[in-house]
């Protein structure tokens, strides 16, 4: 075991006993990957966008519509109730995965970037006022930006950010010096999007709890790659994308503490998130139903919770330390390359390599490494702040998943050398 | 990477490393902003009209090899050019990077090296970018263009 490895946070370490990950097993599970693009192996490197879908997922949603659809938690009749107890079983799965307390923490929602809505439009709205602040981080996808910029906007708050370094690290130091008794609440990402460094959300919540603030999580990008353990943890709030952790689109999830979440008004209002209604007055539904308006993504939270016990089935910490491996195989491979600078080099990473190449524009790279049948993303990857602080308009980003592979590795290095005789 | 060579052609990569008009224009009357951010690609087109002539044209930015050379073409075809002229090269360029129209690329001379774009549909976004934004100062406006 290297001495990175042992640095990261627990939840990315690689498991004390070493198994065997059968990366060819594991990618005749996702049919998708067997196709040839472009009159060339798939090489799917934008797992950081989304994930594909193994067959078990597939099955799963089509089962549900195939011989169990029905709408949920008002029926009396057999589909409706198999349908609720699948719905809720989905839940319960969640809840084991990421260690909640209670089933009840777990509201689901379409994905990581309504859950970060949610708790600027409830907790926020009700807990934020003029002249408070809210903190987030350099590091930010858009969708834990822009929600607090808007509740900012309409309280007169303050929108503060905690920077980061040249390898693209938070400085925990200006983070902390940044927390003041007019901070409501804190915002950062579990794992950079378009860097892929890995916070020390520990020391985080630590720190910000040391002044009574709450915490929210982005894990869009984290639970993929880590076993994540909101109480270890102790975060307040953790949401996280169905999508990129190989189920469907249009599911989510968002975890918070029992007491906030009792105490916070509803969001959307509808069926479902009451328990009675009078032209006069609503009462509320107990949770998670309170925040759950309106005929919920059943099959998405069915093909969710299959994701995640075929996760589970291949063991978390296997899949971590295999990533760790293919990740650290691919930074070398690629930064031999003449011309190539890595945006984001920090000393723990998970999934993501980001990088420019000179004289190159991404998207350049991106139309060519196509051509090879190697599928990556160019851009600012909803993250034109970062890509302020790097001064670069854009990058080529190449990002892992649990069925990435050396050789694809290699290929992608040989798609770049491709680039390079291109614009030589 | 057949169709790769048509997309780069030599031309197009020439043009892309070393732009022609790629300068601020102290004189320019018009002016106008090209700009799409989930590229990256952000230009600025300086156009000295006199009259119904663009006496003198220029560029500056950067973006991909596609939208840059296409800056640096359109520069070099539209000096001298009457705003009609302008319009109509716009329209059988559109055509051109669409893969749409007659194939008649005898107008078009130069800028034919562009033909290979239109197998590539998400890059045809590059390549209109600046023709759009031509077109935004011709008429004067302040906003910012994007083809995305």
């Amino acid at each position: 075991m290297n001495t990175v490895a042992n640095q990261l946070p627990r939840e990315f370490r690689p498991p004390r006993v070493q198994t065997v990950f059968d990366v060819g097993k594991v990618r005749r599970d996702f049919p998708i990957l067997a196709q040839r693009v472009r009159g060339k192996k798939l090489v799917y490197l934008d797992n950081a966008a989304t994930s594909q879908k193994p067959q078990v997922v597939i099955d799963a949603i089509s089962r549900y519509y195939e011989e169990g659809n029905a709408n949920i938690h008002r029926g009396v009749h057999y589909l409706s109730e198999r349908a609720t107890e699948e719905h809720e079983a989905a839940r319960k799965t969640v809840q084991n995965f990421i260690n909640a307390e209670y089933a009840h923490e777990i509201i689901f929602v379409r994905g990581a970037t309504e859950g970060i809505n949610l708790v600027a439009q409830t907790y926020g709205r009700a807990n934020v006022k003029a002249g408070d602040e809210v903190l987030i981080t350099a590091m930010e996808h858009h969708s834990n930006i822009v929600p607090w910029q808007i509740l900012c906007e309409e309280k007169g708050a303050r929108l503060r950010v905690a920077p980061i370094n040249d390898r693209g690290e938070l400085l925990l130091d200006e983070f902390e010096r940044l927390l003041n008794p007019r901070t409501r609440i804190v915002g950062v990402t579990h794992v950079s999007n378009a860097l892929g460094t890995i916070n020390p959300i520990s020391r985080i919540v630590e720190m910000a709890h040391r002044h009574n603030i709450p915490v929210l999580v982005d894990g869009a990008q984290a639970v993929p790659h880590a076993k994540v353990d909101v109480q270890a943890l102790d975060v307040d709030f953790y949401v996280f994308s169905g999508h990129k952790v190989f189920a469907p689109t249009g599911i989510g999830v968002l975890y918070g503490k029992t007491a906030l979440l009792e105490a916070m008004p509803p969001y959307q209002g509808g069926g479902d998130m009451i328990s009675s209604v009078t032209f006069e007055k609503t009462s509320y539904n107990k949770l998670p139903y309170k925040f759950e308006a309106g005929t919920p993504n059943v099959a998405g939270a069915i093909g969710l919770g299959t994701a995640i016990e075929y996760l589970n089935g291949l063991g978390i910490d296997n899949v971590a330390a295999y990533e760790h491996e293919v990740l650290g195989y691919s930074t070398e491979a690629i930064s031999k390359i003449p011309g190539i600078r890595l945006i984001g080099t920090a000393s723990q990473k998970a999934g993501v390599l980001s990088f420019v190449l000179e004289g190159v524009h991404p998207h350049d790279i991106g139309t060519i490494l196509d051509q090879e049948g190697i599928a990556i993303r160019t851009g600012h990857h909803c993250a034109q702040p970062i890509m302020q602080r790097f001064g670069i308009p854009a990058t080529a980003r190449a990002s892992f998943g649990l069925y990435n592979t050396k050789e694809e590795a290699d290929a992608l290095v040989a798609g770049i050398q491709k680039v390079r005789e291109v614009f030589a | 990477m057949s169709d790769l060579r048509e997309l780069y052609q030599d031309v197009i990569l020439e043009h892309s490393k070393a732009p022609r008009n790629y300068r601020e224009l102290p004189l320019a009357n018009h002016k106008a902003e090209g700009y799409n951010p989930l590229c990256g690609d952000h230009f600025t087109l300086y156009v000295d009209l006199e009259g119904d002539r663009v006496r003198d044209i220029s560029f500056q930015g950067s973006g991909c090899a596609i939208s840059k050379a296409s800056a640096s073409m359109l520069t070099q075809v539209i000096k001298g050019k009457t705003r009609a002229e302008a319009q109509k090269l716009f329209e059988k360029f559109l055509q051109l990077v669409k893969g749409e129209g007659n194939g008649n690329q005898a107008e078009l001379g130069k800028l034919a090296v562009f033909s290979g774009v239109c197998e590539f549909p998400v890059r045809v976004k590059c390549a209109t970018l600046v023709w759009h934004t031509l077109q935004a100062a011709l008429e004067g406006k302040q906003e910012a263009i994007s083809t995305e």
